[in-house]
């Protein structure tokens, strides 16, 4: 089509070039907003993952006050940190002890506290998962590695739209001269949902 | 940002769920994360039901899966971006393919916005 192509560093069917024809084509009809679509993308790479579910438990570990109001009401003290606007669905955090270790699941779909923790894993969603965690909750946690006391008691939640669960991890051993941004960087999301502890790191 | 979209994001069928790393998206390059922001967009000003785009995503990847074509999913997302907006009437594929020439093209300048 022009003599220049050995000089093209692009083909119109690069994806990237396709992507942006069609971004400032919509944006030259005024169909949508440059800002907007910064705005998104910022909200997907910033705001939404497990990071604001670590500094709800990393806040919990400091201060006793916070937990107690956590437990009592998991939305209203999340929501206190900034996060959090599933303002249809009710939150209630479980809390692991020595001798009780809570897991969730949503076995009638896909429920899933996603503003403390992000994207619910392709796992979590899956039949197996759903079912099994149920029938053999143990079973399940040894194939994530973690392994239980027999007398630990093993919770299962099963969420539902209008009410999630998240769980809040034990405090490891030996942390206890950490800081906030040292305990939010320890807290991983697989402890959130209850298929692993939290480690020392 | 509403809940029920996120909600619709975050829930995507298994077989059209959006790449993910520890509860985070996932976007390889920069332009993975726009065109996820221009489909989010365009629904949020109401050009379209998400089940339309949904849909076609399902659609698109089923077919990559049965022809074995090397195709990302990104690359899965823009095609169904490209033929919603054409379906829709809201851009016409002659114009996709002017402007991704002139994109393209040696005398673009690729710094201008």
């Amino acid at each position: 089509m022009s003599d220049h192509h050995d000089d093209h560093h692009h083909s119109p069917s690069d994806p990237a070039i396709r992507a942006k024809a069609i971004e400032s084509l919509l944006v030259e009809k005024g169909l949508i907003s440059t800002d907007a679509v910064d705005k998104i993308v910022r909200h997907y790479e910033e705001d939404i993952g497990p990071m604001n579910g670590a500094r709800v438990v990393a806040r919990a570990w400091l201060d006793p006050e916070y937990k107690k109001r956590l437990l009592e009401n998991g939305a209203e003290a999340v929501a206190e940190l900034g996060f959090g606007d599933d303002h249809s669905a009710e939150l209630v955090v479980v809390e692991n002890t020595s001798d009780v270790h809570n897991v969730i699941v949503c076995t009638l779909c896909s429920c899933y506290p996603w503003s403390v923790l992000g994207l619910p894993p392709t796992w979590y969603k899956s039949a197996a998962y759903r079912s099994r965690v149920v029938k053999e909750p143990r079973t399940v946690l040894k194939e994530f590695n973690l392994d239980l006391d027999e007398s630990v008691d093993v919770r299962v939640w099963d969420s539902l739209s209008e009410l999630r669960y998240m769980v809040l991890p034990q405090r490891p051993d030996g942390t206890e001269h950490m800081s906030e941004e040292e305990l939010v960087a320890l807290v991983n999301r697989d402890s959130m949902i209850g298929v692993a502890k939290v480690g020392r790191g | 940002m509403t809940q029920k979209l996120d909600d619709q994001i975050a829930y995507m069928p298994n077989e059209a769920a959006l790449p993910r790393a520890n509860g985070e998206l996932v976007f390889e390059e920069p332009w993975e994360g726009r065109a996820f922001g221009v489909v989010v967009s365009m629904h949020q000003g109401d050009l379209y039901e998400w089940d339309e785009f949904r849909d076609r995503l399902i659609a698109e990847i089923a077919d990559v899966e049965k022809t074995g074509a090397d195709s990302s999913y990104y690359q899965q997302w823009l095609k169904s971006m490209e033929s919603l907006v054409i379906d829709k009437g809201l851009i016409t594929k002659e114009e996709i393919e002017t402007r991704a020439e002139l994109f393209a093209s040696d005398d673009y300048d690729d710094h201008e916005r």
